[in-house]
């Protein structure tokens, strides 16, 4: 523990004053007010003189505006933090030949990797409770509208998603950081995993589905059932994506108009009844229930990649080299 | 193994697939001494040190460090033992007390104590003038003798110093090897060094090992190898001598 507690703060400290983190937490920050700052001047444009509705507060980090929604560019960018804060994270100590000394101080050899992967989380959790009261601010001297308790706990929750699967990237840059020696290589190695995720999974899944379950054109319309397969299969298929949990999850927790993480046509008739039928919020609490197993997800290959690191870690032969 | 020296070994042997870096190491080291570990460059000495320390398994054989087993107890091992690797590195970023002060906490020395600590060491390598200067401006020297402070920052009563000499100017050399002899006889600490400079070795060493292609050929006083390898009565010998006599035999 107190080994833990020893490196956790130097990371911590390191963390802090490199230039690398400055940027990438600005940009963040930068992004995040445009994006509000536009958000928050087109709801004020179109409340204008109209009751509030509920939850418009949560607008804010859900509206597209002319770009990206900010929970869009987190779900995009978020990981480039992760990355950032990780990729180097063991290499860089193999490389200036301070692991050999510190893995032969009496700490127990996983605090090293415990330590750096908590003071990231740490680091992590302080830029999106930041970004996220900044943007709050903003939008309320903008909009003029204060968030309700359940806005709050919405947004709370959405930190929660937002940590867990910034962390899961951070973990796979650890892990590349154990695997290879080089820092440039362990870079590239979750660059590279970053890009696969983003662009070609939902590009494999709608191929895959188009592979299974072909939509074609009839003379009679679309064929209802082979188009609810098509989409029940690519939804799976992108679902191996922590990109498509985490929006999933998110758009379920910041969207309360959505009733569940499917896409309309894959709802029953049911849910499709109740929706037409009670516009209204889906309780929070349901909310919750809904992207619970995205959560568990995102938890269950955090969890599998800090495996594996540790794994790795434990059994590697520590060399001056 | 009786328990009474410091270090012990029982046919110790570390295989890295078919070539075996350590064949069954079986050696003794008492208390108090300087031990120097001698052979060429590939021999097993870094291997042996590192299976010491439970940084390495050993693919089979017994060790016994200060009473523990270094691959089942690593950390009471290292609690106890300093160790400065072939090539130390540091925290360029940060200065010299900066990085002491680091591996302290690491083992737990309360901060009053650490501050003492650091001045003293600091002194006694030469580096007080030096000890707020970022450790990346440090001269390859510089660098050798901050390892060897941050070392006994710890107070460690074994060491293993992995050629402990190397890139020191004369002057450095021989305040190290003074150093180490004082913290033999002064504060009792055990020294196990590997080294090639086989005439440094003479100077302060109580007893060598040489060790050749993984095996140790030779264990025992200087003069008694004397003795045993250049016959009875020669009274100039160097331990060079010695060295190469067991090199051309083995
Ligand atoms: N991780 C490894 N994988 C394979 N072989 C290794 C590994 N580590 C060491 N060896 C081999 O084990 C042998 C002993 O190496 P070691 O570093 O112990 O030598 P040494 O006596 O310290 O040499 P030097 O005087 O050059 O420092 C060498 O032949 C080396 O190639
Ligand atoms: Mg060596």
């Amino acid at each position: 523990m107190h080994g833990i507690l020893t490196i956790f703060r130097k990371e911590l400290g390191d963390h802090f004053n490199s230039m690398r983190f400055l940027l990438i937490s600005a940009l963040i920050v930068m992004v995040g007010v445009i994006i509000t700052s536009m958000v928050g001047m087109a709801i004020q444009e179109e409340l204008r003189g109209m009751a509030k509705p509920t939850l418009i507060f949560l607008l804010l980090f859900t509206s597209t505006g002319k770009l990206f929604s900010f929970v869009q560019f987190i779900g995009f960018f978020g990981p480039l933090l992760g990355i950032f804060l990780g990729f180097d994270s063991i290499n860089r100590e193999r490389v200036s030949r301070t692991l050999s000394k510190l893995v032969s101080q009496p700490i127990f050899r996983d605090s090293i990797i415990n330590a750096k992967f908590l003071s990231g989380v740490t680091v992590i959790a302080i830029v999106l409770v930041a970004t996220v009261l900044l943007i709050s601010g903003l939008g309320i001297r903008l909009i003029g509208v204060v968030p309700g308790v359940e806005e709050v706990w919405r947004l709370v929750i959405y930190i929660v998603i937002s940590l867990l699967y910034i962390s899961f990237w951070l973990g796979i840059s650890i892990l590349f950081s154990v695997v290879f020696r080089s820092t440039a290589t362990s870079a590239l190695a979750s660059l590279a995993i970053w890009i696969f995720f983003s662009f070609f999974v939902s590009l494999g899944a709608s191929v895959m589905a188009d592979a299974v379950a072909p939509v074609s054109q009839t003379a009679s319309g679309v064929d209802a059932e082979m188009l609810i397969r098509h989409e029940r299969i690519q939804r799976v298929a992108s679902l191996v994506s922590p990109m498509a949990l985490y929006s999933d999850a998110t758009t379920t927790i910041l969207d309360p108009m959505r009733k569940t993480t499917r896409t309309l046509i894959l709802m029953g008739p049911m849910e499709r009844f109740s929706m037409s039928r009670f516009q209204s919020p889906l309780p929070l609490l349901e909310s919750i229930l809904i992207v619970i197993p995205h959560l568990i997800s995102i938890v269950a290959i955090t969890l599998l990649c800090f495996g594996i690191c540790y794994f790795v870690f434990m059994r590697q032969e520590i060399r001056t080299v | 193994m009786t328990g009474q020296n410091i270090v012990e070994t029982e046919e110790l042997t570390k295989k890295y697939g078919a070539q075996t870096a350590v064949n069954r190491l079986t050696l003794q080291i008492e208390e108090g001494e300087i031990f120097g570990f001698l052979g060429p460059n590939g021999a097993g000495k870094t291997t042996t040190i590192l299976m010491l320390l439970g940084l390495t398994e050993p693919t089979s054989g017994k060790a016994a460090v200060i009473g523990f087993d270094p691959t089942r107890e690593p950390f009471k091992v290292k609690e106890k033992v300093g160790y400065l690797p072939e090539n130390v590195g540091f925290y360029d970023d940060m200065d010299a007390r900066q990085n002491l002060r680091y591996i302290a906490r690491l083992n737990r020395i309360p901060g009053e104590v650490t501050e003492k600590r650091i001045d003293y060491w600091l002194e006694m390598v030469g580096l007080s003038e030096e000890g707020s200067k970022k450790v990346g401006t440090y001269s390859k020297g510089m660098r050798q003798r901050l390892g060897i402070a941050e070392v006994l920052i710890k107070e460690p009563k074994l060491i293993f110093l992995d050629e402990p000499t190397i890139g020191l100017d004369p002057d450095g050399t021989n305040r190290m090897l003074d150093l180490i002899h004082s913290l033999s006889r002064e504060k009792k600490m055990t020294l196990f060094l590997s080294s090639h400079l086989l005439d440094q070795v003479q100077r302060i060493c109580d007893r060598v090992g040489i060790m050749i292609n993984g095996k140790l050929v030779a264990m025992g006083p200087i003069e008694e190898l004397a003795k045993k390898k250049l016959g009875l009565d020669q009274e100039d010998y160097t331990l060079e001598e010695i060295y190469m006599k067991y090199f051309k035999e083995a």
